[in-house]
Formats: C-alpha cells, sequence, structure tokens
C-alpha cells in the first residue's frame, strides 16, 4: 500500500493518489498529519505537493515536525522507499532526511510551466523505468523550488551520483538557459546515501495521463509501483 | 438601549454612514424609535449599494435567469446548472476593484478568497478559477506595480489553496488609470443532491461560527469603499482592504466539505461584505425565521471589540452554519480536527427578529424583513451621453494609408492587449487537481470533472470570460451583446455546448444619469443576447462607483460563459496541431473598422460604430462546433476577436506547442485593413483534416464556411488572390513579438 501523507495544506495530496490507484493500478491511501505511525501495510511513503501549515515560516519547516513524520522518518531508516514532490521535497531537507534546502526562484516569481529534466541515473526504487541521459517533460509548480546546498554537499551527492534530475532542454542538454529556478547545477532531484529518499521538484503525478500534461512522470512513479511490486528491473 | 458611550445616533451621523435622508427616515419608521450605533452600521451595510443592489436591482430583474439546465439561479451565493448524471457546476463572478486599486496585493487574494467561499458555500469543491484583470496603460509605472500586485495576489492565494487558474482576460487601457478591475471567477462541482443554501431553519437548531477570528480589518470595506466614488484621499481607506489567509482558507474548505457530505448541517453561509451582519441577516430572511447572537461567544483576534466593530468586521476566512440541534459536536469536531475554530454563538429562533447581545446587554432588536428585503429600489434618471453619437462617427477614407502589412501586424502582436498573457498566468497554478485539458492561453479553458468522491468522469467543461470595454463605450447594448456572443463562441471553440452565464457588471458613479444609461443599455443587451443565445445568467455581481474625481471607467459588463462537452476527448484547442491541414473560415468578413484595436493601436482613434452581432448566426455557429468537433472533422477552432483575422491566423501558428505555419489566400472585395484587422463578429478559423466533410456541415446547419488555405511551412503568408502578399514573416520571429509585449514594458524603470 502507498502511503499518502497528507499535511493540513496539501494540495497535490488527491491528485497523487488518483495517479497512483486510477492511472497505475496500485492501493494508495491519505494518511492523516496527526498519526503517529503508519498503516502497517505501507510499502512506500509519498509526501504530495503543497503549502504544507501554510509555509509561512519557511517551506516545509512546520511539517517537519508533524508527528507523522516522526514514523515516516522511521520508514526511511528502516530502508522503506520515500517519495517527496515538490512541498514533500522541501519537508524532505527540513527533517534532515535529505541534504541541502530549495530557496526562493531567481527570478522571485511563482513558476508554473512544463519543463524537462536529464534522468541522471537508472536505479530503482525511483528511476528503474527511465534509461539514464533521457528526458522527461514534466511540469514545475513553485515559488521556492531553486536547489541550493552548502558546495560539499553538492560535491558528495555529484560524487555519489545521487543527482538523480537536472533540469536540461528539449535535446537533454544541460544549460543555463534550461534552468528554471536557479537551482544549483540544475539539481531538480537528489536522494540520500542510501537511495531510498528521493525528493524532485516537479510534479510526476501531473503527468500520467496524454491528455493531461503528458506521461512522463509514469517513469518515476511507475518505477516505485515496480519496485514497491517487487519487479525492480 | 445601552449606557455604553457610543456616538448619539442622529442623521449626520446616518449620513455619514453613506445613508440618505430617505433612508434614515425609514430607519426610524421601521423601527419606531431611533437605532442603536450597531443597527445603525447593520442597515448602513446592508442598505449600501455594495449588499443591495439598488441602483441595478430594477435592471437585473429583466435578465433570462432560468432554463431547462438551471438549478439555482441568482439569489444564492452562487448559481448551478446541471451537467447530467446527478452532477451540477456552480459558478459566479465577482469582483474586487476598490481593494485592489488601495492594496493590489491583498485586494485581489481576498478577491479570490471570496469568490471561493461562495463557490463552496453551495457544497461544491472549487475546481477552477478565471480572472478578469484590467488595468492602466504599462507605461505608467503605477500601473506595473498595480500588475504585479495582481498577480501576486491572485496566483498567491490561489496557489496556495490548491484551486486552478485555467484562464482569464488582461487589458490595459487608460479609463482604468485611476480604477482597475479584478473580477475574479470560480467554478465547483456538487453532486445535485447535496446543494447547500443559505438557510437558517428549525427552531432551537444552533448556528455555528467557523473559521478566522474577527479582527477590525475590513470594516465598511463593502458599504464605504465599494459604494462611493474614488478622491484624492482614496488611499486614508486602506484599513478597509482585508487580509487574507489562503492556508485558513484552504482548511476551511476541506473541513466544509467534510461536514456538508453528512446530513447534521442545514444551512450554511460564508461571512463575505459586511461580514457577520450579512450572513445571519440572510440566513434569517431565507428561511423566514430570527437569529439569536451572543457576540461574547465569537472568536476574536483582538481586544476591546465593540459589538459594532464585531458585526461589521470583514475578516477573511469565516463561515456561518446552521446545524441540527443535538448534533453540534460532530460538526464542530471536524473543524477542530482541520485546526480551525469553530463555536455555537447563537440560536435560530421563529419570531423575524435578529436579537444580539454583547456583555449582557441587548445591543440589537430589530426585525429582519425590512433589513434584508425590504432595501431601497432606486430608480435612477438615465441619460444618453451628449457626445454618444459623436463617438461613433468614422470616417475610414480619412486614415492615412498603411505602407507596410507586415510591420503592422507586428506592432499589433507588440501591443500590451494582444501580446502573450504568459507573464501572469505562468505565476499561477494551472494544474492542481489534474484536470486541466486546456489552460490559460486558448479561447477558453477545458477541465475534466470528477464526482465529489475523485471518481473520473468522461466529461468536461469549458470556461471563458470576455468584454471588450471599447465596444461597450461606443455603444453599451451592442458591446455587451458581443461580449456574450464572444464568450458563448470561445466555449463553442472547443466543442462544448454553451450552458449559462455569469457577470461582473463594472460601471462609474450610478448617481450619474449617463452613466446609468450605460447600465441599462448594457443590461439590455445582456438580456437580450443570454435569450437568444439559450444561455440563462445564473449568478452575477454588480461593481458601480469605479470612477475617480469624475472620470468614469468604460462600462465593463464582463460575461463569462460556461459550456459541457460529453466527452473530454474529443475536443478541439485554439492552435494549429498538424501541417498540411485546411485551414476553413467560419462566418463571412465585412467591413467593419468601428471600435478596432487595429484603429485604436495604429491610428489611435477610438470611435465608430462596434461591429454588428448577428445572435441567429451566433447560435448556428455554436452549433456547428459541437457537431464538427465531435465528429473529428474540426481539429482546431479559434475565434476570431481583438486584432481580427491576421491577428487569429497569427495565434493559430504559434500558441500551440509546435510552431506551424500557414499560406493563407482572401478574395474578399473590401479594404485590406478592415479584411485583415477589422473584427467582425461570428467567426472562426478552423484546421480540418476533412474539410469536405465539414464544408457540407456548415452548408447543412447554414453556417457561412470556405477554404482559405493550408498549415504548413516556418511562415505564416497572408495574400490576395494572385498578388503579392500582404503578409509573409517567420512564424517565430512574430512569437517572439507577441512574447515579449509584456515582459519588455515590466522590464523598465
Amino acid at each position: 500500500m502507498f502511503s499518502v501523507i497528507q499535511l493540513p495544506g496539501s494540495n497535490d495530496d488527491r491528485d497523487l493518489r488518483f495517479a497512483l490507484k486510477s492511472v497505475l493500478g496500485c492501493a494508495a491511501e491519505l494518511v492523516w498529519h496527526e498519526q503517529a505511525s503508519l498503516p502497517s501495510d505501507t510499502r512506500a511513503v509519498l509526501i504530495p505537493g503543497g503549502f504544507s501549515y501554510g509555509d509561512y515560516l519557511r517551506c516545509g519547516a512546520m511539517a517537519a515536525y508533524a508527528p507523522v513524520m516522526a514514523a515516516v522518518r522511521r520508514f526511511a531508516d528502516a530502508g522503506g522507499p520515500v517519495l517527496g514532490i515538490c512541498n514533500g521535497f522541501q519537508v524532505l531537507c527540513e527533517t534532515g532526511l535529505l541534504p541541502g534546502a530549495l530557496v526562493r526562484n531567481q527570478g522571485l516569481n511563482f513558476i508554473c510551466d512544463f519543463v524537462h529534466v536529464r534522468v541522471e541515473r537508472s536505479a530503482p526504487p525511483f528511476t528503474s523505468r527511465a534509461r539514464a541521459g533521457s528526458t522527461l517533460r514534466l511540469p514545475i509548480k513553485h515559488g521556492e523550488g531553486a536547489y541550493f546546498a552548502r558546495p560539499d554537499e553538492l560535491a558528495t551527492l555529484e560524487r555519489e551520483g545521487r543527482v538523480l534530475l537536472r533540469y536540461c532542454d528539449a535535446r537533454g542538454e544541460v544549460t543555463p538557459e534550461a534552468n528554471p529556478n536557479g537551482a544549483l547545477a540544475n539539481v531538480a532531484g537528489v536522494c540520500n546515501a542510501r537511495g531510498n529518499v528521493f525528493g524532485l521538484m516537479p510534479h510526476p503525478e501531473h503527468a500520467v495521463d496524454a491528455l493531461f500534461g503528458g506521461e512522463d512522470g509514469k517513469a518515476i512513479l511507475g518505477s516505485l509501483v515496480d519496485a514497491v511490486r517487487g519487479g525492480a528491473r | 438601549m445601552s449606557a455604553r458611550r457610543e456616538p448619539e445616533v442622529d442623521l449626520a451621523l446616518a449620513r455619514e454612514h453613506g445613508l440618505s435622508d430617505g433612508e434614515y427616515a425609514e430607519i426610524l419608521t421601521i423601527l419606531g424609535r431611533t437605532p442603536s450605533f450597531s443597527e445603525l452600521g447593520i442597515f448602513s451595510v446592508m442598505w449600501s449599494e455594495h449588499c443591495s443592489y439598488k441602483s441595478s436591482k430594477k435592471y437585473l430583474k429583466r435578465l433570462p435567469t432560468e432554463g431547462p439546465c438551471v438549478l439555482q439561479g441568482p439569489g444564492e451565493n452562487a448559481g448551478a446548472v446541471s451537467i447530467g448524471d446527478g452532477l451540477a457546476v456552480v459558478f459566479k463572478i465577482e469582483s474586487h476593484n476598490h481593494p485592489s486599486f488601495i492594496e493590489p496585493v491583498q485586494g485581489a487574494a481576498t478577491g479570490v478568497g471570496g469568490i471561493l467561499r461562495d463557490i463552496f458555500t453551495m457544497g461544491a469543491r472549487p475546481v477552477a478559477s478565471l480572472d478578469s484583470l484590467r488595468f492602466g496603460p504599462l507605461e505608467d509605472p503605477k500601473h506595473r506595480h498595480l500588475l504585479r500586485g495582481v498577480v501576486h495576489g491572485v496566483g498567491g492565494y490561489g496557489n496556495a489553496v490548491g484551486v486552478a487558474t485555467v484562464g482569464g482576460e488582461t487589458t490595459f487601457h487608460e479609463c482604468y488609470r485611476g480604477n482597475i478591475l479584478v473580477n475574479a471567477f470560480n467554478l465547483g462541482v456538487v453532486e445535485q443532491n447535496r446543494i447547500f443554501k443559505a438557510r437558517a431553519t428549525g427552531l432551537g437548531n444552533p448556528v455555528i461560527y467557523a473559521g478566522s477570528r474577527t479582527g477590525r480589518d475590513g470594516i465598511h470595506g463593502a458599504s464605504l469603499l465599494a459604494s462611493a466614488e474614488f478622491d484624492d484621499s482614496s488611499s486614508a481607506k486602506r484599513p478597509t482592504v482585508q487580509v487574507g489567509d489562503p492556508f485558513t482558507e484552504k482548511c476551511l474548505i476541506e473541513a466544509c466539505l467534510e461536514v456538508m457530505s453528512g446530513d447534521a448541517v442545514v444551512g450554511i453561509q460564508d461571512m463575505g461584505a459586511a461580514g457577520l451582519t450579512c450572513s445571519s441577516f440572510e440566513m434569517a430572511s431565507h428561511a423566514g425565521t430570527g437569529i439569536e447572537l451572543d457576540l461574547d461567544l465569537v472568536p476574536q483576534r483582538e481586544s476591546n471589540m465593540t459589538p459594532y466593530e464585531l458585526l461589521l468586521s470583514e475578516s477573511q476566512e469565516r463561515m456561518l452554519l446552521v446545524a441540527q440541534a443535538g448534533r453540534e459536536d460532530e460538526v464542530l469536531s471536524v473543524y477542530r480536527r482541520w485546526g480551525l475554530e469553530a463555536v455555537v454563538v447563537g440560536r435560530v429562533t421563529d419570531d423575524g427578529r435578529m436579537r444580539v447581545r454583547w456583555h449582557g446587554e441587548k445591543v440589537v432588536d430589530i426585525p429582519v424583513d425590512p433589513v434584508a428585503r425590504l432595501s431601497p429600489e432606486l430608480d435612477r434618471p438615465t441619460r444618453e451621453p451628449a457626445d454618444w453619437l459623436e463617438r461613433q462617427k468614422l470616417d475610414p477614407s480619412a486614415l492615412a494609408p498603411e505602407s507596410d502589412w507586415n510591420e503592422a501586424l507586428a506592432r499589433l502582436l507588440d501591443s500590451p492587449n494582444l501580446g502573450s498573457k504568459a507573464w501572469l498566468y505562468r505565476q499561477y497554478d494551472q494544474l492542481v487537481q489534474g484536470d486541466t485539458l486546456i489552460g490559460p492561453g486558448g479561447d477558453a479553458a477545458l477541465v475534466r470533472i470528477k464526482r465529489m468522491d475523485g471518481t473520473p468522469t468522461r466529461k468536461a467543461v469549458a470556461l471563458s470570460v470576455d468584454c471588450n470595454p471599447r465596444w461597450c463605450w461606443l455603444d453599451p447594448y451592442a458591446g455587451t451583446l458581443a461580449a456574450v456572443a464572444e464568450a458563448v463562441r470561445n466555449v463553442a471553440c472547443t466543442g462544448a455546448r454553451p450552458l449559462a452565464l455569469t457577470n461582473c457588471l463594472n460601471f462609474g458613479n450610478p448617481e450619474r444619469p449617463e452613466i446609468m444609461w450605460e447600465f441599462a443599455e448594457a443590461t439590455r443587451g445582456l438580456g437580450d443576447a443570454a435569450s437568444e443565445l439559450g444561455t440563462p445568467v445564473v449568478s452575477g455581481n454588480v461593481s458601480l462607483y469605479n470612477e475617480t474625481s469624475g472620470r468614469a471607467i468604460y462600462p465593463t459588463p464582463t460575461v463569462a460563459a460556461v459550456g459541457l462537452l460529453d466527452d473530454y476527448a474529443r475536443h478541439a484547442v485554439a492552435h494549429f496541431r498538424a501541417a498540411g491541414r485546411t485551414v476553413v473560415l467560419l462566418g463571412e468578413n465585412r467591413e467593419e473598422l468601428g471600435g478596432s484595436t487595429w484603429l485604436a493601436e495604429r491610428h489611435g482613434i477610438e470611435a465608430g460604430r462596434p461591429p454588428a452581432v448577428d445572435l441567429a448566426h451566433e447560435r448556428r455557429l455554436a452549433a456547428l462546433l459541437a457537431e464538427g468537433v465531435a465528429a473529428g472533422s474540426i481539429e482546431s477552432a479559434h475565434d476570431i476577436s481583438d486584432g481580427g483575422l491576421a491577428v487569429a491566423l497569427a495565434e493559430c501558428c504559434f500558441t500551440g506547442p509546435a510552431q506551424i505555419g500557414a499560406e493563407i489566400e482572401l478574395a474578399d472585395a473590401i479594404r485590406a485593413d478592415a479584411l485583415l484587422f477589422g473584427e467582425t463578429t461570428g467567426r472562426v478559423i478552423c484546421a480540418s483534416a476533412d474539410a469536405d466533410r465539414l464544408l457540407a456541415l456548415a452548408a447543412r446547419l447554414g453556417v457561412p464556411a470556405r477554404r482559405i488555405g493550408t498549415t504548413g511551412g516556418e511562415r505564416l503568408r497572408i495574400a490576395p488572390r494572385a498578388a503579392e502578399p500582404w503578409i509573409d514573416a517567420p512564424v517565430a520571429s512574430l512569437r517572439e513579438i507577441w512574447a515579449r509585449a509584456i515582459p519588455r514594458r515590466l522590464e523598465e524603470p
């Protein structure tokens, strides 16, 4: 079962559940932020986009202290897959499950648009369905999505191959022009050292149907489905 | 009635509250005594222009509001229309003009918040927003600031509450230099048998207050700010602008929908204009009951608030509910789970009176109906503007001849009114809830419908908001007909069947007979067009006093249309999708230059008669589009509006994901400027892979249609028959000019 965390202010929670259930055919349920534990049959945790607790302090800062997050941390520590999308990525950085931070977009404005990202590594449980070097077309929608990390943290991420997605142009070239928000090294998504916690700013759940934003999001969510079903390639 | 030191109520104080001498006399008659200070405040807001529609009522009554699909017409928070299979859509458009000019970020944000509450108060989940924005020229730094602020406000609120902004319109004109317009539209989805109304029924039932605490913000926002024109001292009214909290609104949406999914709630109303006062009076009046309130129970943000302040505060994100007696706790616990305050503040009574207590004293005791229903109805004088016929004079033969049509097209595409609005809508979440088939930038937005439990259906709704204020200034009747026709045509361009309308009537000071004449003419046009097109007006809003120091805006009756598509997979888009398609023009080119963007932008002239509107043709055109799209013989359909045929063709070439050129040949024997840039109504550019079938269908339905070219290549060429082209330009360079129109102006210091 996929547990989608429902924080007050989560906006893409139902969309994520819809993508998992109605499009990918998996069991998925919303898990309320005040719960101290995850449902016992949880095989993967997803933290959706939105504005948790209004994001009035710092994006994801309040959510990091939600009761359910202690359970998510235990789940991650035990090796369970955890995926944070947009605000979920911010929450994972604030909890320390992922390194770095997401800061205000370079142009200062909120951006809703489709971008291209290059898959830097093909590996379970998050990118096994995509070839390394392939590009995905996914939407972003955020005001604070510029990835930032200390130089030593970024060097570690690069060395260990933990930058899984990078903003690129339609041909897959990673260029400054293709960087929508000023993220360091065009980083769009990173994972932890163990590889079981992944955060990304683009929204795969809004790209699972050809008529509604394309189907490239299935490369990410589908990989997680494969991993949970034990069919990781 | 009270020993507290409150101002003595007399005629002078009543006048300060915006009440007329006659209205004050009426109050004395109703009460049989002098009102208390709080009571005076109540009458002043309930009878304000903003809340009572006293100047406009007479005309609004004449609008067609019924039809086979209408479940709820005007009178509730929003209109509701059946879309079949037990589902309904609930929608409305509302203005937040005055606050947005004073404080653009919060003014626009709370405009979005207010319209959302109107929708979810009915039990519907808000799924799609549009906005219609009007500013002064971007050369004015103040208006660049206002644009940035309003977009920040619309986006900041809409994005955070998780409702997609899927479309809208934005124009810039000198007439909005002193009064910008911010009209916000929202549409929600609800099961037909779960529509809630603002009714305080059931003697003894508890009245529940839920949401944000009450503060001193927004007192007299509706009655004083939105019910008088601006002058040099208007910035002193900033404290009357409310402050929005989208996080609370988001939780309020979820909590309200959760309590309304059960049967403990009997009635619900949001606290909008005039706050607690208006909501409780409306709920009691609709139900024919009374209400008793204890103000000491109202959650308060500040200390020492007076009853007057508590009753009139327009603090945002607050709801008033009536629940079944004995089931209060069920309701309260849902709000508390969402981290919101909710308390019982009163009871429903059966004596038709509003009784309010504070610190154990009775501070209000007045009959409900005279306040809520017997508000004054004015029959203000109307007079045709002295220069009206002068405005319509136009001698096209006197225009300077055009030497370079390519340059002419480029200049039009570079105007902020015709240029891309992506700078605005890129700042709005267009995708949340996952149902956006067509977002901003096309003719109409298209949104899939899910049931309340999240199950997807095959249905989609098409939405468009339109008005050409220049036409409405030249001829308010004809201009409003055209606004309705365009909104309906835009919806039809997706293949959807137009269902119903909502409208936001933005005008100047109604105390001036010329403004009232504009209003009368515009509403006559709205009614005639709505009747003829079979699209009833199910909700709406009036915003008067859009005037500063005697200068009024152009009449701006913004019209939003909603249409239904039974199978969302079969829809048309505005842009060309592929090369090698036949370009078919539906409708006829006529020599009509009056009121065109071409005249205004290229010649600096705003004059002439707006293009004629043929409603019977529009009706046939809508039927053709629906049938042609369903049959697969229309792949794309784009309405010809501002900028005329040449601008519309350019948009077909470059607004899609791929840029696709076209070769067009026009044989019409009319002036080239009118042919290329005239804004004759009732025309649509289609691309078809099966033009024979489309032309046969058009002939059967009585719509003029003909081939005018083919898609393909990297250039747009528009030529007369057997002669050198007027226009021959690379699509990519036209697109670049169009895309930079607004950003390049915002980069100026």
